[in-house]
C-alpha cells in the first residue's frame, strides 16, 4: 500500500501543475490550445518526448521483451531513434513554420488552408479521430491497472481508473496545453531518473548483471532471447515504417506547433535518441530478465504457460512484479510514480482530440462566429470531460485486448499518413485530390487489417509497409492528374526566398 | 553535392539498423552481461544523436527563422 501512497502523492503534484499553469493563462483560444506557442527548449523537448512515449514505452516494452527477447529495442527503439528525429527536423519544423505565419492550430487546418478544400479535411479529421480513441482508452486501463498492482489490489481496477482519468481530466481542463506540457515534462524527468535506478536495484536483486544474462543463457528455453534467431530479417525492417506514425499522431503534430522559436527544434532532434536509450534500455533488458524470475508466482506462471503453449503470454505487468518484488518499498513507490507518468500520457491526446472537435469541427463550421471566443474555449473543455467520460466507462467494460490490437492498426494507419504530411508541407505539386484518394485507401485499408487475423503479412512484410507505400503512391499519382491549388496559395507555401 | 551527402548518409544509416551479423549472436557481451545485438543498438542509438547533430548543421532550415 505504501507505493500506492507515493503514486498518489504524485498525481497531486501533477493536479497542482496542472492548476498552476491556468493561472498563467491568458483566456485566448491559442493560449489554451498551444500555450500560446511559447514552450522553451527544454520543456518543448521533455513534453513533446514525454506525450509520444505512452504506456507502452516501460509496460509493453518489457511485456514484449519478455516474450521475444532483445530484438523488442531494435524493432521499436533504434528505429524511432533515426525515423522520429528526421520527422521532426524536415517536417515538424515545417508545420511550426505554417501554423505560426497562418494562425492555424491543427493539421487539418493546415491540409484545409495548403489544398483549398473544406470536408476532405473533416474526412481526415474523422479518420484521425477514429485512430486516437484506442489509445486514450487503454490509457486509461493502464491506470486503473497500475494502481490496482502497485496497492497489493487495495485499490479496485474501477477506481484506480477513475481516479487517474479524474486527475487527468482536470490538468487537461483547467491547464490546457502549459499545463499539459508543464505535467509532461515533470512525468518525462521522473521516468528518465528512475529507468537506471529500476535496472540497477532490479538486477542486484537477482544476483547481478551478469549472473541474470549467463543464466539466461544457459537455459535452453531463454537462450534464444538473447539472440534474434526467431525473427525475420524483413519483419524487422517492416518495423522501421512504425515510427512515421510520430509526425502523423495528432497530439505529436499539434505539439510541433507550440515551440516559441523553430530553433528550439534543434535540440529536441539532437536528443531525442538519448532519451529513447535512457527508457528503453533498461526495459528491454529488465524485460528478458524477468525470464529468470522464477521466485515471482505471477512471473513463473507465464513462464510456464509461454513454454508449454509456445505462444506470446499478457506481459505488461512484468515490470511491476519486478519492483514488487527486488526493490524497496519507497523505491518501489518512487519508480511506480514514474511508471504512471508514462501510463497517463493519454492527457496530450485528450487534449489533441479536443482541438481538433473545436478548431476543425466546431469552428470550422460556424461555430466560432456565431458564439465567439470563449465559447469555443468552453467547448474544448466540454469536450475533455465527455472524452475522458467515454474513455473511462469503455475502460470499464472492454477487454484490453480488444483495444490492444485496434491501436496496433492505428499505428499502421499514422504511419500510413505520414505521406500527406510530405506532400502537404515539400510538394508543391500535390492536390486535395491526392490527399482524398490516400485518406479513403487508408480508411478502409485500416479497417480491414481489423478483420484479417493477427499478424497478418504482405510478401513477408508486415501491413504497414505496404499501406504506406500505396498511400504515398496515391498522392504522388492522383495529384499528377488532378487540378492544382491556385498559385496564390501554392506561393504562400513555397515562397522563392524558403529553404 | 551537400543533399548527395545527406542522402548517403541517411541510407547508410538505415542500412546500419539492419545488423544481420549480429543476428544469431548473443556473445561477446559487452559489460559482461549486455547481448552484441542489444549493445549494437543502444551504441546505435548514440550515434543516431551525433547524425542528427550533423544534420542539424549541415540542412537546418535556416529560411523558416524569419517566421520567429
Amino acid at each position: 500500500m505504501i507505493p500506492a501512497l507515493f503514486v498518489l502523492a504524485y498525481l497531486a503534484i501533477v493536479l497542482y501543475i496542472g492548476i498552476f499553469a491556468f493561472r498563467r493563462s491568458s483566456g485566448q483560444s491559442e493560449d489554451f490550445f498551444l500555450a500560446g506557442r511559447s514552450l522553451g527548449p527544454w520543456v518543448f523537448l521533455l513534453s513533446l518526448f514525454g506525450s509520444h512515449m505512452t504506456a507502452f514505452a516501460i509496460l509493453g516494452s518489457s511485456g514484449h521483451a519478455f516474450n521475444f527477447g532483445i530484438v523488442t529495442y531494435g524493432l521499436m527503439a533504434s528505429s524511432s531513434a533515426l525515423v522520429v528525429p528526421l520527422c521532426l527536423l524536415f517536417l515538424g519544423t515545417r508545420l511550426w513554420s505554417v501554423g505560426k505565419r497562418f494562425g492555424l492550430i491543427t493539421p487539418v487546418q493546415i491540409f484545409r488552408d495548403r489544398w483549398e478544400c473544406g470536408h476532405i479535411g473533416t474526412l481526415i479529421f474523422f479518420l484521425q479521430a477514429a485512430l486516437l480513441v484506442p489509445y486514450i482508452i487503454i490509457g486509461v486501463m493502464g491506470g486503473g491497472t497500475t494502481l490496482s498492482v502497485i496497492s497489493g489490489g487495495f485499490i479496485p481496477f474501477w477506481l484506480g481508473g477513475l481516479i487517474v482519468a479524474l486527475v487527468v481530466m482536470s490538468y487537461v481542463f483547467f491547464g490546457g496545453m502549459r499545463g499539459t506540457a508543464w505535467v509532461n515534462t515533470f512525468q518525462t524527468v521522473l521516468f528518465l531518473s528512475f529507468g537506471a535506478i529500476a535496472v540497477t536495484l532490479i538486477s542486484q536483486g537477482m544476483g547481478g548483471f551478469s549472473a541474470v544474462t549467463e543464466r539466461l543463457l544457459n537455459n535452453p528455453n531463454t537462450a534464444s532471447l538473447l539472440t534474434r534467431e526467431k525473427f525475420s530479417l524483413t519483419t524487422f525492417l517492416g518495423y522501421t515504417f512504425n515510427p512515421l506514425s510520430a509526425i502523423a499522431f495528432p497530439h505529436i503534430a499539434i505539439f510541433c506547433l507550440t515551440a516559441r522559436k523553430v530553433t528550439q527544434f534543434k535540440r529536441t532532434v539532437i536528443f531525442y535518441p538519448i532519451c529513447l536509450l535512457l527508457i528503453w534500455l533498461p526495459c528491454v533488458y529488465l524485460g528478458v530478465a524477468a525470464n529468470q524470475a522464477t521466485d515471482i508466482p505471477a512471473i513463473e506462471a507465464k513462464i510456464e504457460a509461454k513454454a508449454a503453449t509456445g505462444r506470446p503470454v499478457p506481459g505488461d505487468d512484468v515490470m511491476l512484479q519486478l519492483l514488487g518484488r527486488y526493490a524497496p518499498v519507497w523505491v518501489a513507490g518512487l519508480l511506480g510514480a514514474g511508471i504512471m507518468a508514462a501510463v497517463m500520457a493519454s492527457d496530450s491526446q485528450i487534449l489533441a482530440l479536443s482541438t481538433m472537435f473545436t478548431e476543425d469541427i466546431f469552428a470550422f463550421y460556424g461555430g466560432k462566429d456565431r458564439f465567439g471566443e470563449k465559447a469555443q474555449i468552453g467547448t474544448g473543455r466540454l469536450f475533455v470531460v465527455l472524452v475522458t467520460a467515454f474513455a473511462y466507462f469503455t475502460a470499464l467494460n472492454a477487454k484490453v485486448a480488444i483495444f490492444d490490437l485496434a491501436v496496433q492498426y492505428a499505428f499502421a494507419g499514422y504511419a500510413a499518413m505520414a505521406p500527406l504530411f510530405v506532400a502537404a508541407l515539400c510538394w508543391r505539386g500535390s492536390t486535395k485530390w491526392g490527399a482524398l484518394a490516400s485518406t479513403l485507401f487508408i480508411a478502409g485499408s485500416t479497417f480491414a487489417l481489423y478483420l484479417l487475423p493477427r499478424g497478418y503479412t504482405i510478401l513477408g512484410f508486415a501491413p504497414v509497409v505496404p499501406m504506406t507505400l500505396i498511400s504515398a503512391a496515391l498522392v504522388w499519382g492522383v495529384s499528377l492528374l488532378t487540378p492544382k491549388p491556385s498559385t496564390e496559395t501554392i506561393n504562400r507555401y513555397f515562397p522563392l526566398s524558403s529553404v | 553535392m551537400k543533399i548527395a551527402l545527406v542522402v548517403i548518409s541517411i541510407a547508410a544509416f538505415y542500412v546500419l539498423h539492419h545488423d544481420w551479423w549480429n543476428w544469431s549472436a548473443a556473445r561477446p557481451l559487452a559489460f559482461g552481461f549486455l547481448p552484441v545485438g542489444l549493445w549494437y543498438h543502444a551504441l546505435y542509438t548514440v550515434a543516431a544523436a551525433f547524425l542528427m547533430a550533423a544534420l542539424v548543421r549541415w540542412c537546418w532550415p535556416s529560411g523558416l527563422e524569419r517566421d520567429e
